[in-house]
């Protein structure tokens, strides 16, 4: 946002991406974009089609029309339509999911250094042969200590060396972010990051957020039912409704916006 | 850093690794000296079924890919090497119900070279293999790689000029010594375990564990799995070439499913997923087989006579096989290793789950 | 190749085809239902055919109470597979299930070579059904119009059951979504059991088929078309009954038509059904009559 030549750097903007799955619409002629630096929220009633939207901004689904644009830095751009799921994280962007998906039968540690692969530039068999290739050997040493630092940074160090799928669950949460912001991301997508949090968890999340986007100056795109997170955090909001946006708007808008409503709660509330 | 798994006492630990080796190779010296020739090939046959599981391990409990083709990756590495060593008088000895092909009888390599092309020529099919199955998931994985074995099989009956068909190759040198054997077996082993020990293990198991989150996290899961089912199948080449040279003939029937099945066994007996796992449970299946011949054989005790039952081994061995899926899932070491660590300080065992450590 | 000649193959790939149609409805069922491989059920196929054996040629009964009694006992084995190797697992991963089922699988062939021995046995064809005649110029036995007409209208039956009757529902319910059955108040386990109960009996049928047609029984003699029916299975589309009776059809067919037409390949005969298996997956992993199975993200 502090790029003064373009007048809107959005780092990624949907232009009519439609989706069907057989007969069913699941996204249809949606177009949206997220400012660089942002914390977009991504609301709306539940098969709206907010994930299926993030399935295909992360490559599991290649939308029937339209495409995805991505902006790793100000000033270049690039369609990330159709490219496998691996290519869209090389390209920078990192998600985590609803339901949590983190390797269970891994170390916390080895869960974040397995996010660090992506950007890993010496081969495996340098790795497997690492005493013939010092250069290698001290890359991945470097990868194990930055591992080790987000997991500080995220306060998981506790956890360094526990089996991921034993931690508890809201540790599970940070790890997948963790592990997500270890593949270097300048976008991050979160699918619900408060779900199954108390209130207290939840409050705690709205800065958990802001932090993450200053230090690690990243943009970032959520999906949230609770509103509380939504309204504190979110800059701005879009609200997806059977598959089409309905709206968008500052949080103050969207909180008035009769359609919104309407999508909520039926018509009947949207008119009393 | 503090929280690094480092090593916490690496001399100590070289040390016991030298030890244990010099143990070890006190062992095979002093077996070779005083052992019968029975027992001598039995041990031979817990380091080639500890290679082979350890090979299977990798595809199946490591990169969770379930292949049920491991036996014809093991008849292309045995014959290979048998091709590749025979004389070319025996070969044309041999060959009686088609002449052999001619370009085939000159070729001959050293025991060594014939052993790594088995693995390569076996890494070069399981790679041809994998390019298209390795697209499905799951189950049809195991039926599909299953199929490709059978197809390997019917080929070599068939392709009397360059097999000599279902009559199989007699006379194969015995190589196999417990110097080589253990040899192999030491390698493969430190290779293995410094693979899943770097970065690249966690990618491959993290494939296993979920392959959309690794998707997710940038990683080629197709050609992860393609990798590694490719180094599976080296290391199945390389024990069938062992194999064959350690009971010097082999003929299409040595590698019909069931050799993958009890391939199968040593590693869900041992833990799938754990390198420790597939050494032991190949000195268990290994003794257990040869020991359940008793029950095939005829004994006598005194005046009185049993007679030995044929098939009953097996019958034994596949009943022992469902009761540890059934009732002990995760077999003995689980996912977990050995480290001279967890040898010396039992209460720390916070580094369960294996691999940094 | 004359049409007569054409017509003989014609209705010997018929028969093949039918009943690999009939072993792969039982793969089809219980893997639409569990998404396990049974690999026990070629085995069940094999008890059919020695039970049929010993009741009629080592026992002298008649041959009704033969298939009677060889049916109920292949039927109440592949239910005991279900009950001792199969329920325990049901939580388990499902790898974990599969192992289990090679184990019975191998459990079945080798206490079949201990009991039965493992030689093969010539089966005594009953004369009735081999009394050759001539359909417009085409030479047949009885056996072989018997074959694909009894194997059709077992099939129909099974449709009838599966679409018109309230356990058939249970069946489809089940493979839609179990949990929700299982709230619905539907014994699961129960339905799972006569899933099992009528893909043995049916596998048990092809069995005494077969062991009439290639007249003798071993106990090795299920494992290559226990393989082969679940390829047609997967090949029509697993899950989908007559998709198996579609895909053991094709495949009866180009095995029998490429060793008439070719001779010379007779010896590859087994390989021709794994490359149909790996070409379908390829092409259309889904089978010709199958419903795409989704991965959850």
């Amino acid at each position: 946002m502090t790029d003064a030549r373009a007048p809107r750097d959005n780092i990624l903007s949907l232009s009519g991406v439609t989706l069907r799955f057989g007969g069913l619409l699941a996204v249809n002629g949606m177009t949206m974009a997220v400012p660089r630096g942002g914390i977009v929220g991504l609301i709306g009633p539940n098969g709206a089609g907010k994930t299926t939207a993030f399935n295909v901004i992360t490559g599991f689904y290649k939308p029937t029309s339209g495409y995805v644009e991505f902006s790793h830095a100000p000033g270049e751009s690039s369609r990330i339509t159709g490219l496998p799921p691996h290519r869209v994280c090389e390209a920078g962007i990192a998600r985590t999911f609803q339901n949590i998906r983190i390797f269970g039968n891994e170390t916390a540690l080895q869960n974040v250094m397995v996010g660090a692969y992506v950007r890993q530039r010496g081969a495996w068999w340098m790795n497997m042969f690492s005493f013939a290739f010092p250069a290698a050997a001290r890359e991945e040493r470097e990868i194990a200590d930055n591992a080790v630092s987000l997991l500080e940074r995220l306060g998981l160090e506790k956890y360094a060396l526990a089996q991921a799928s034993s931690l508890p669950y809201g540790a599970q949460r940070r790890l997948e972010i963790a592990r997500a912001l270890a593949t270097r991301p300048s976008f991050l997508l979160l699918d619900e990051p408060a779900a199954g949090m108390n209130p207290q968890e939840s409050a705690d999340l709205l800065n958990f957020i802001r932090r993450l986007r200053d230090e690690f100056s990243l943009s970032i795109l959520l999906i949230e039912h609770d509103m509380k997170v939504v309204m504190g955090v979110c800059e701005h909001i879009w609200v997806l409704d059977q598959g089409e946006l309905i709206a968008n708007g500052a949080p103050a808008d969207i909180k008035a916006n009769p359609r919104v409503i309407e999508a909520y709660l039926g018509k009947e509330a949207a008119h009393a | 850093m503090s929280t690094l798994p480092e090593n916490k006492n690496p001399v100590r630990d070289n040390a016991m690794t030298v030890v244990a080796t010099a143990l070890l190779a006190a062992f095979l010296w002093w077996a070779e000296g005083h052992l019968d020739g029975y027992k001598i090939r039995i041990i031979n046959l817990i380091a080639i079924n500890a290679i082979l599981g350890l090979s299977l391990n990798l595809i199946y409990g490591m990169a969770g890919m379930f292949s049920l083709g491991h036996a014809g990756f093991m008849a292309i590495g045995a014959y290979v090497s048998a091709l590749l060593i025979l004389t070319p008088e025996q070969k044309t000895a041999m060959w009686i119900l088609d002449p052999i092909a001619p370009w085939l009888t000159g070729i001959h390599a050293p025991f060594l070279v014939s052993l790594l092309a088995a693995g390569l020529l076996a890494a070069l099919f399981g790679w041809l293999v994998a390019l298209p199955v390795l697209r499905l998931g799951g189950d049809y994985l195991g039926i599909a790689t299953l199929g490709f074995s059978e197809i390997i099989r019917i080929l070599i009956t068939n392709l009397t000029p360059i097999t000599n068909g279902p009559l199989g190759l007699k006379g194969i040198p015995s190589h196999t010594s417990l110097w080589m054997s253990y040899g192999c077996l030491i390698a493969a082993l430190a290779c293995v375990a410094r693979l899943m020990r770097s970065n690249f293990g966690n990618v491959i198991r993290a494939v296993r564990d979920d392959e959309i989150a690794a998707k997710t996290m940038g990683i080629n899961t197709y050609s992860t799995r393609v990798l590694a089912f490719t180094m599976g199948c080296f290391g199945g080449g390389v024990g069938g070439a062992l194999m064959g040279n350690l009971i010097t003939t082999i003929d299409p029937k040595m590698f019909m499913i069931t050799q993958t099945y009890s391939l199968l066994m040593i590693i869900v007996v041992g833990g799938l997923g754990s390198i420790t796992g597939s050494v032991v449970g190949s000195i268990l299946v290994t003794t257990m087989l040869e020991w359940l011949r008793f029950v095939e054989n005829p004994v006598t005790i005194g005046s009185l006579e049993i007679p030995g039952i044929p098939g009953m081994r097996m019958v034994i061995f596949s009943v022992l096989l469902i009761a540890v899926i059934i009732f002990r899932r995760e077999g003995i070491m689980g996912m977990s290793e050995f480290s001279w660590d967890r040898l010396f300080s039992y209460r720390n065992r916070v580094t369960r789950g294996g691999g940094a450590s | 190749m004359n049409l007569n000649l054409f017509m003989q193959h014609f209705i010997n790939a018929l028969g093949l085809g039918s009943l690999y149609g009939l072993i792969a409805i039982g793969y089809t069922m219980v893997y639409g239902i569990l998404r396990l491989i049974n690999f026990a059920h070629g085995d069940i196929f094999m008890l059919g055919a020695y039970f049929v054996f010993f009741a009629t040629i080592q026992y002298k009964l008649p041959w009704a109470l033969g298939l009677a009694i060889a049916v109920v006992g292949a039927t109440l084995c592949g239910l005991l597979v279900d009950r001792i190797a199969y329920r325990p697992l049901r939580d388990a991963p499902r790898i974990s299930a599969l192992i289990s089922a090679i184990g019975v699988s191998f459990f079945i062939e080798n206490i079949s070579i201990v009991i039965f021995s493992g030689m093969p046995r010539p089966v005594v064809q009953p004369p009735s059904l081999m009394q050759a005649f001539s359909l417009g110029g085409v030479r047949l036995v009885p056996l072989a119009l018997m074959v694909p007409a009894i194997s059709f209208v077992l099939v129909a039956a099974l449709l009838w059951m599966v679409y018109r009757t309230k356990p058939g529902l249970a069946m489809r319910s089940i493979s839609y979504d179990i949990e929700t059955t299982r709230l619905m108040g539907v014994s699961v386990d129960r339905i799972i059991a006569l899933t099992f109960a009528i893909g043995s009996a049916l596998a048990a049928v092809a069995g005494i088929m077969w062991a009439l047609r290639y007249p003798r029984v071993e106990p090795l003699m299920g494992i290559m078309p226990g393989f082969k029916a679940f390829i047609a299975a997967v090949f029509g589309g697993i899950g989908s009954i007559p998709g198996a009776m579609l895909g053991g059809l094709s495949l009866g067919f180009v095995e029998i038509m490429s060793v008439a037409f070719f001779p010379n390949l007779s010896g590859f005969k087994d390989a021709f059904a794994f490359i149909l298996l790996i070409a379908i997956l390829l092409i259309k992993p889904t089978g010709l009559m199958g419903e795409k199975l989704e991965d959850k993200i």
